[in-house]
Parts: structure tokens; sequence; C-alpha cells
């Protein structure tokens, strides 16, 4: 057993809502360069510059890549033998969301009732929080802000299982075409398939807290992600959706076990500032 | 890439007409934003018979969300939102004189054609380059809506603003030219 103050998941919280605002992660940066080379388009080309030179100034300035910080998703992977003392944990990781806006100089995007008043909360709260109990000792804290160009643009569909493979890969470039510029490409394109509904777009947003660079560990699907990137990448949308070959930058697939009568595939992208931060307390 | 065009804000149909769709520009002049929640206000008070808290004529509105500024700092980073969320009320503010906006992502036919009618332009700004450019922000002053925080009016003294040309006032649109040329599907 180890006890652990929410405290220090608030002071964790709020330095990875700063960090992952202002500072773009390394990886993220490396497949943008090596996309430059491959651009087709001189706008296009030019365009993925401006966008790192923005990502440089950012980090050098300690100032948001983009003006919109997003709603704040929070991944809390907690260790079965942690006993949080001090308070209550989800109290900790929204007061940690309204610390780290507030102080971080984030905008504050978030309003109360979606439908008829839509005031402001003031602090970015609440953050969307997703918790798991795994074997060990450790907190590990990913803090996803997500945009709202980009959670606009996604879908989810509950496919037949007779439409197969190929039905996955038309109904995500479907989507992608459908979001075309909106977006804000080169794009990361988060995929869920299989479980329920509510399931498949966990998976497709879970998705998006990978490490650029890293595959699906099963092969099939490692294979798939490829083949939907190269896809993606012929639509011609481009970087800003200006025209280009640089639409994606990757296709991360999480898959879950589901129904004999279901095939439910969910698509959530995420925009160029693929902006994440991780820490194990 | 062929060198950007200056351009001054007001916009007088003059200059508008020699801006084709794909060309760079830099703006420089005021510039007035507003977002979903401003553009419903002025429709909705354009509906009851009211003024605009802002004289639209000539001028062009850019859709952004700022964060807040840093102590020293003239405005924090002002990157464009998505304009396909201010479509519905585009023709009555371009019917009230607005002459540009500036944003990112599609528009309606309806926008296109009301550009076409009325001699406007839509701007792209690259999204998610908001530190690059906040650096053409020289100045800002709150002018209306206070109460909508970074969704309220402000006028933003800009110079050498970088846009791109994507609905020019004959109608052609750089994202449908883009996406013929370099589709390979």
């Amino acid at each position: 057993m180890r006890n652990m103050d929410v405290k220090e998941v608030k002071m964790a919280v709020s330095k990875l809502c700063i960090q992952s605002c202002c500072d773009l992660p390394d990886e993220v940066i490396t497949t943008m360069q090596n996309a430059t080379i491959n651009e087709e388009s001189p706008l296009g080309k030019e365009i993925l510059e401006i966008i790192m030179k923005n990502a440089k100034l950012a980090k050098e300035t300690d100032c948001p890549i983009c003006q919109d910080t997003g709603l704040t998703v929070v991944y809390a992977e907690i260790g079965q033998e942690v006993h949080f003392t001090g308070g209550d944990l989800e109290a900790a990781i929204h007061a940690g969301v309204a610390d780290g806006y507030t102080n971080g100089y984030l905008r504050k995007s978030s309003v109360d009732d979606p439908l008829f008043l839509r005031k402001n909360t003031g602090d970015n709260n609440p953050a969307i929080i997703h918790t798991t109990i795994v074997p060990g000792d450790k907190v590990k804290l990913i803090v996803l802000p997500k945009g709202c160009g980009s959670e606009n643009m996604g879908a989810l569909k509950m496919l037949k299982p007779a439409d197969g493979v190929e039905g996955v890969i038309n109904f995500v470039l479907e989507t992608v075409r459908i979001a075309g510029p909106n977006p804000c490409p080169p794009i990361t394109v988060g995929v869920g398939i299989g479980a329920n509904m509510e399931r498949a777009a966990e998976l497709a947003k879970h998705s998006l807290t990978r490490r650029m660079g890293e595959h699906n560990p099963n092969p099939k699907y490692a294979e798939l992600e490829a083949e939907i990137l190269r896809r993606v990448n012929l639509t011609g949308i481009g970087p800003s959706g200006l025209g280009g070959t640089t639409t994606a930058l990757a296709v991360n697939i999480e898959y879950a076990p589901t129904h004999i009568g279901g095939l439910p595939v969910a698509v959530n992208l995420n925009c160029h500032a693929a902006r994440r931060a991780v820490v194990t307390l | 890439m062929t060198e950007p065009k200056k351009i001054t804000t007001p916009l007088t149909d003059e200059v508008i007409k020699t801006l084709h769709a794909g060309d760079s520009v830099l703006i420089t002049g005021p510039i007035y934003t507003a977002r979903d929640a401003a553009h419903k206000r002025m429709t909705e008070a354009l509906a009851r018979g009211e003024g605009l808290p802002i004289d639209v004529k000539g001028n062009v509105i850019y859709y952004v969300g700022p964060s807040p500024e840093k102590p020293g700092q003239a405005v924090g980073s002002a990157g464009p939102t998505t304009s396909g969320r201010m479509d519905k009320y585009t023709p009555t503010m371009i019917e009230q004189g607005m002459k540009g906006m500036i944003g990112k992502g599609s528009r309606s036919q309806e926008v296109i054609d009301s550009c076409v009618k009325h001699c406007a332009v839509y701007f792209v700004a690259i999204g998610g380059a908001a530190v690059v450019i906040s650096q053409s922000i020289k100045k800002q002053e709150l002018l209306a809506y206070g109460d909508l925080g970074p969704e309220a009016i402000r006028r933003y003294d800009v110079v050498d603003f970088p846009a791109i040309v994507c609905v020019d006032c004959y109608g052609n649109d750089t994202y449908k030219d883009g996406l013929k040329k370099y589709s390979k599907e």
C-alpha cells in the first residue's frame, strides 16, 4: 500500500495542462519534418514550415501553440496499491485543470449547459476524466487537450460484420474527406474498432494518447494503420486543407472484442498540434 | 511561392477585385474579432431592428477567440477558428457591408454566392499557427460584449497579418482548387 496525497495529483495535472498546450512532443515535430520533405505542394511545404516555426516559438515563449486549448481530457491509470489521502481524487484533477488553465494563460473553453445557457465555467472545468485501475503502486497521468475544430469532425458508425476491412477503410476515408480542412491537417486519425458504441468512441480517443511513430502491436492492425494512412494521403486535402500530399501524420487504431452481430467503428481526428503530456507519479 | 500582396483595411471593391483565390496576402490596419456567440447576438440585434455595436462597412471580421494575454503581451495566442460555424450569419453580415472575413475551413455555397453578389472576400489563416499570427497583432481594444470573454468583439490593429485568399469575389475557392490538383484517388 502506498499513500498519495491528492495534492500531488493536482499539481501534476496543472503542470501537464501547461506543458501539453505549449510544448509539442519532439516526435510530432520530427514526423512533420519528414513529411515536409515529401510534400508535393509548394504552398503545403510552406504551411508545414510555418506550423513547425509556430511550435518552436510556442515552446520558447511558453505560449499556447493554438488558442484553442480545448476541453481537457485526463487519463489516470491508478495502481491498485495506491491509497489516496487528503481529499477526493476527481476534485483534485478538476482543481489541477483550473490551476493550469488560469496560471498558464490558457483559454477557458468549457460551457456549462450545452444547449440553453452555454455559460463559460471560467476555469475549463469539468475535465473529461477516464480512470482505470492497473496493477502496481504508481499513478500514470496523461493530459490530452482537445480543440473543437478537430473534435467536431469525429464520427461513429455501427457497421455490419459483413462490411469488413473495406467497410472500415471506407468509413474512415469518408470521415476524413468530410472533415476536409476543418480539423487543421496534417491530422492524426484515431480509430476505435469493436466493443460497443461508447467503448468504440473511447478507444478512438485513447488511441490519440499514443506516442507518434508507434504502431498497433498486432501486425494486422499495424498494416491496416499503414494502409489507411497511405489512402488518407491520396485524398489531396493537404496541409491546412489547401491541397497537398500530407493530410495525416499518423493513423492509430485500437480495437476490442465485440458482439457477434456488430462492428462499431469510431473516428476521432486530432489536429496537427498532437498535444499530449504524460507523467508517472 | 509568389511574394505576398500587401493590402490595408478597410477594404475597397477596387482592392478586392485584384485578389484571387490562392494569393498570399499581408493585411495591415484594423480588423474586428467575432465568433459564434457574437454573431448570434449581432444578427438577433438586427432582427429586432437595432444597429450593430460596430460599423462593419468595408471592414474585415476575424473569427478568433484568443487565449488570455500574459502581462506585457498585446494579445495571447490568436489563430483562426472554424469559419463554417458562422455560415448561418454571414450573408446577413455581408449585406450590412462587411467586406472581408478571416478564418479557417470551408464555407457554404450561400457564403460564396454572397461574396460574389456583394464583392466580398474570405481569407484563411493557418489554423494552429497562433503564436506566429499573434506577432502581427500589435494592439487590441475591447469594443462590445465583454461578458463573452474570449468571444467578445475586439479591434485588433494588425501589421502584415499573414493570410491566403480562399474565396474571391469571382466565386473561386482555394480549397476546391487544391483538392482537385493534389487528389490521387
